[in-house]
């Protein structure tokens, strides 16, 4: 009896441990056939990709294991998984700033495929010779409106301005005329508001303190003539254009749905909301945005009356100015994965972006505007957004404002302006003190996230 | 079996648990100190850089130490808001009364409700209250922190309530008998009896309420986000957004997280020592 009782209790000791090993070790088990792992940093496309995945295998036998990174977590989730056995061998990176977090894990890839096909190289991320960054979607950003809305205010009598149509709307004068007499006149065209909430909730203000930003900036480095690609050029900035930016902060905060004291807890999904119900007639997003408007329940906008102006600013010449068209969105390949690896993930990338398959599925499931040479212009992504920035960036005598942003030193530098944005406009602090504490955030944060 | 038998067998029986702890705490713990002295993108890939870290998380801004200014307030006034209230309570509810168990249940309720959630709830209400002067709770700090203070006495009163209604209920009957008997008013016997002897409760709720208070996160995370310009950043939200703001900066995040343990560690061992050294026998 005793002796059976001692049996006992050593053999369940050894199956717990036997348990407790094997989850252990079972994290730590390792493949012998090449896959590629990537990680996802679009969770709205996750499980379009997993089918793409599942495509690839089926047509090269290579296995595609696609994870995705919830909202907002993927530099979180990818340093956690960076530390594992299995670490990522395709993820990404958001620009010149993210490349300096992971520097050590980029491998070059001036030599790949997809890169020679890269429509404008310019658009890569360099560091020195080497090639550590290739885009693989174009997006753009402006200020979306809805033309019924806006019709209506051209057919209504006793206007203050006489444009006949948006496309007479070029500068920021006359974009304010327009927009203070439509916000007058907002009980005649059944909005509460021009502008939909300037949401400036932490971590909701992306749009004012990246975005919106990024266009008075992209002034001041053009009429600087500032070397983009080189640190110390960009690690000063005299926010130049502050008032310019000033000027359409104030449109939007002065003509909107919203009153200023109650913008602080504004989202972005609010915002869209606004304007998906028609209780606004404009809004500043990317066409990213395009399914978050149509996924609102009620949605009363129609696809084809959600157009794009470029976002006016106030600066001499911006008749020409077009949308903001850019990406925050690189490849990269894991340095530190065998050279098999790298090579699985550099050529299952190329087959997604060149073979027929892979290229409808870019193009229609992800609705991707690809910056590749593989793609014809029958390639387009179909919604209404995407839509417009490929007519913006064909159009005759407009050029784009490139997306500068992604030299802003720090998230921390995007926090700090925004909340200082947000008390602008409670009314608790003055134009001047913003400026002062942006110009000082920069540089503080140029300097710390680089030592 | 006699003591030296199982003396023997000790080991066997200890090791699951005792491996299960290492690997669960342990490690990722004595891991976390290491790496607040390096430099590193992931744990696999660190520099050591000494204590560089802790000069910079103490020097580069004033962020921790304003954090550690409004933590410490907050602290304060929620450790002494909830004992309060959930001694109050738990004297009212210990009274022989119809619906006290209901009572003692919907009292204990918002502590079942996730920080996140609750969070959201209360940016909802207090927004709403705010609304009519037309601002919102990211106005000025001193919405945030009353915000914050209300919704964390909220949450804790109940959990703290029961405690102190099982302190309370553990009074030996005769001893009130007795002092009822001596003529002591209900305020004597309140402060004279009952105090001393639910004396294990309130360092129970106190030290509750203490790490509570200094480890918020979700709350402060879903309420306030540090809204205005960071002057309602907690100190756990604070090491967060150290680690994830600004790129080469993770080792500062930990090294402040290292300092937070510490700190935390020390006040509650000296609070336990404070209040443990009134407890008394009944």
């Amino acid at each position: 009896m005793k002796a059976s009782k001692r049996i006992w209790a050593v053999l369940l000791t050894v199956a717990i441990l036997a348990t407790l090993s094997l989850t252990l070790t079972g994290c730590g088990r390792k493949d012998d056939t090449v896959t590629v792992r990537y990680l996802n940093f679009k969770p709205e496309i996750a499980g379009k990709y997993q089918e793409l995945a599942e495509l690839y295998e089926k047509q090269t036998g290579v296995r595609v294991i696609v994870e995705t990174a919830a909202n907002n977590t993927y530099e979180q989730t990818l340093a956690a998984k960076m530390a594992t056995d299995e670490a990522p061998t395709l993820f990404q990176i958001n620009g010149p700033r993210g490349y300096a977090n992971w520097a050590d894990y980029c491998a070059d890839l001036s030599k790949t495929q997809l890169y020679q096909h890269l429509t404008d190289k310019s658009l890569a991320v360099t560091a020195g010779d080497k090639v550590v960054g290739i885009p693989y979607v174009v997006e753009g950003y402006g200020i979306v409106y809805n033309k019924a809305i806006t019709d209506k205010y051209f057919a209504l009598s006793g206007r203050k301005t006489d444009f006949a149509s948006m496309d007479e709307v070029n500068s920021f004068a006359k974009l304010k005329a327009l927009v203070e007499d439509m916000q007058a006149r907002k009980a005649d065209l059944g909005i509460q508001g021009v502008f939909a909430s300037t949401s400036l909730k932490t971590g909701e203000d992306w749009r004012w303190q990246t975005h919106l930003a990024n266009l008075p900036l992209y002034y001041e480095f053009r009429d600087g003539k500032v070397d983009l690609t080189d640190d110390k050029a960009t690690a000063k900035v005299a926010f130049r254009y502050a008032q310019q930016f000033k000027n359409i902060f104030d449109l939007y905060t002065n003509n909107s749905v919203t009153e200023k004291s109650r913008l602080g807890t504004k989202t972005v999904m609010d915002s869209m909301a606004e304007f998906a119900l028609e209780q606004c007639a404009m809004v500043q997003n990317g066409n990213w945005a395009w399914s978050q408007i149509k996924d609102v329940a009620g949605n009363k906008v129609k696809e084809e009356n959600v157009k794009y102006l470029p976002i006016y600013i106030g600066m001499e010449g911006e008749e020409s100015q077009g949308l903001a068209i850019g990406t925050e969105n690189f490849y990269a390949i894991n340095a530190k994965a065998t050279e098999e690896q790298q090579k699985a993930a550099a050529d299952f990338i190329y087959w997604m972006y060149s073979s027929e398959q892979g290229k409808k599925y870019v193009t229609e499931e992800f609705g991707f505007i690809a910056p590749f040479d593989t793609f014809g212009e029958q390639d387009s992504p179909t919604d209404p957004l995407a839509k417009e920035i490929v007519a913006w960036m064909n159009r005759e005598g407009v050029t784009s404002v490139p997306w500068n942003f992604t030299l802003f030193p720090s998230a921390k530098f995007k926090e700090d302006f925004g909340a200082s944005l947000l008390k602008y406009a409670q009314g608790n602090k003055d134009w001047d003190a913003v400026v002062r504490d942006m110009v000082a955030g920069w540089e503080r944060e140029s300097t710390a996230a680089t030592t | 079996m006699d003591f030296r038998q199982l003396k023997r067998w000790f080991p066997v029986f200890v090791l699951p648990t005792l491996v299960a702890f290492c690997v669960a705490f342990v490690v990722p713990f004595g891991m976390g100190v290491w790496l607040s002295f390096h430099r590193f993108t992931t744990v696999t890939n660190a520099r050591f850089v000494g204590l560089e870290n802790y000069v910079r998380a103490l020097t580069a801004d004033t962020d921790f130490l304003r954090a550690l200014g409004f933590t410490a307030l907050f602290a304060a006034v929620s450790i002494l808001l909830i004992n309060v209230l959930a001694f109050t309570l738990a004297l009212l509810l210990t009274r022989p009364r119809r619906g006290q168990n209901l009572l003692r249940s919907v009292f204990f309720m918002p502590n079942l409700i996730g920080g996140i959630v609750l969070g959201y709830v209360f940016s909802l209400l207090i927004n709403g209250v705010l609304g009519l002067w037309g601002v919102d709770i990211t106005y000025a700090a001193k919405y945030g922190f009353w915000g914050l203070v209300l919704l964390n006495v909220w949450q804790l009163a109940g959990y703290m309530m029961v405690i102190y209604i099982a302190g309370l209920q553990n009074i030996p009957g005769s001893l009130l008998e007795a002092a009822a008997i001596d003529g002591a008013s209900a305020a004597t016997t309140l402060w004279r009896v009952k105090l001393p002897l639910v004396m294990p409760a309130i360092t129970i709720c106190t030290f509750l309420t203490l790490t509570n208070a200094f480890k918020l996160f979700d709350q402060n995370l879903a309420l306030t986000a540090g809204a205005p310009e960071g002057k309602t950043r907690m100190l756990a939200l604070d090491i967060y957004q150290t680690f994830y703001g600004r790129a080469g900066w993770q080792g500062v995040g930990q090294a402040k997280a290292v300092l937070f343990f510490l700190l935390v560690a020390a006040l509650a061992a000296i609070q336990l020592r404070l209040t443990r050294s009134r407890e008394v026998d009944a």
